[in-house]
């Protein structure tokens, strides 16, 4: 968050805001000592229900959906900044090497630089087609799993957790791809879960698939990712 | 009393058998309106059978899966969620409008993303785990 900050800060004298939605099913005040220790002067919200990645069809955080002074989506929903390096991180001291910390940090810089040049010159705003083309497909599977997730997360809410526990595992079972939904299940049943290693044999399940699939913006030679 | 979760919001409705509801309550929630030929919107009206609209109530449930959206419920059909189809949100997606949502911040004040129009936007999801 205190890179959203930095972003903001940068471009205050621009016509552009920052929205930074928090998938927070335990609600606000889970979330709140981030955004308090963020300071965040931009809008700070809360989505117990995961509705955002719901509309606009994320399956993992943080995703960012670039759109423009129209209201139109000129990037769909794609990684903001973050890299697959922590794949490779060393098991038991947590700790990635000095190559892949240099390469992570290069990727998240290239990709804020980016933001900030579509927002001064227009750059990187894909023309119609291609943002179509880089749309989510919305499938049943995926609608029910939504409404599945919704029902477990207000019966969680409502201190009913043993009959949530049934339409969140439904709700994962349903839309294996969202990343969203398994971890926030995880992490209403056992804050921490949703890195434990359940996650982590997930993650080493994905194989050659990335976990966060880099996003294609060419910014001057370079490929952020 | 039932819950009704819809993308509108939340409904508390006197219901019976499942989620039969009264034409008002049935509108309320789900912006359609009884009428003889069907629930109607606008100019399009949707047929319901005898079984889906007896007694003077709407089955609300029955009639949102003849529309094709998703429809779940707690064991004791007590609460409700009435979503939205695959196909209708891929829809919306593909017009490229930003589909638009009101969310809280910490101090529960409401924020619409479409009151930043005329701005660009940088919209990103986060979260504590």
């Amino acid at each position: 968050m205190p890179v959203w900050q930095q972003l903001a800060d940068s471009l205050k004298t621009e016509n552009f805001a920052v929205v930074a939605v928090a998938e927070e099913s335990r609600g606000a005040e889970h979330a709140r000592p981030w955004i308090e220790q963020a300071n965040a002067s931009y809008w700070c919200l809360i989505d117990v229900d995961h509705r955002v990645a719901s509309l606009y069809g994320m399956v993992n955080v943080p995703q960012c959906v670039w759109i423009d002074e129209a209201g139109r989506i000129v990037r769909p929903p794609e990684t903001a900044g973050s890299t697959d390096h922590f794949r490779r991180m060393d098991p038991v001291t947590r700790t990635m090497s000095a190559e892949d910390q240099t390469a992570r940090e290069t990727a998240r810089v290239a990709y804020l630089d980016a933001v900030r040049d579509w927002v001064r010159t227009g750059r990187h705003a894909l023309a119609t087609d291609q943002a179509r083309a880089k749309l989510p497909t919305i499938t049943p599977e995926m609608a029910l799993a939504d409404a599945n997730f919704r029902l477990g997360v207000w019966l969680r809410r409502h201190g009913r957790a043993d009959e949530a526990a049934p339409f969140l595992a439904e709700a994962s079972r349903l839309h294996p791809d969202s990343w969203n939904i398994w971890r926030q299940a995880a992490d209403l049943e056992e804050v921490g879960k949703a890195s434990g290693p359940e996650f982590w044999d997930r993650v080493r399940g994905l194989g050659d698939r990335p976990y966060y699939p880099p996003p294609d913006i060419v910014v001057g030679a370079n490929i952020t990712g | 009393m039932a819950v009704v979760l819809t993308d509108s919001g939340e409904f508390q409705v006197a219901a019976t058998g499942g989620l039969r509801v009264s034409p008002g309550d049935a509108e309320a929630i789900t912006g359609w309106t009884l009428k003889p030929e069907g629930m109607c919107r606008d100019a399009l009206c949707v047929p319901l059978n005898d079984e889906a609209r007896r007694d003077g109530k709407v089955d609300v449930a029955a009639f949102w899966r003849t529309l094709g959206h998703p429809v779940v419920s707690d064991a004791h059909g007590e609460t409700w969620v009435l979503g939205t189809a695959a196909d209708s949100r891929t829809a919306a997606l593909a017009g490229l409008e930003a589909p638009d949502f009101a969310l809280p911040d910490l101090a529960g004040a409401q924020h619409r993303l479409s009151d930043l129009r005329g701005r660009k936007v940088f919209l990103t999801t986060w979260a504590s785990w």
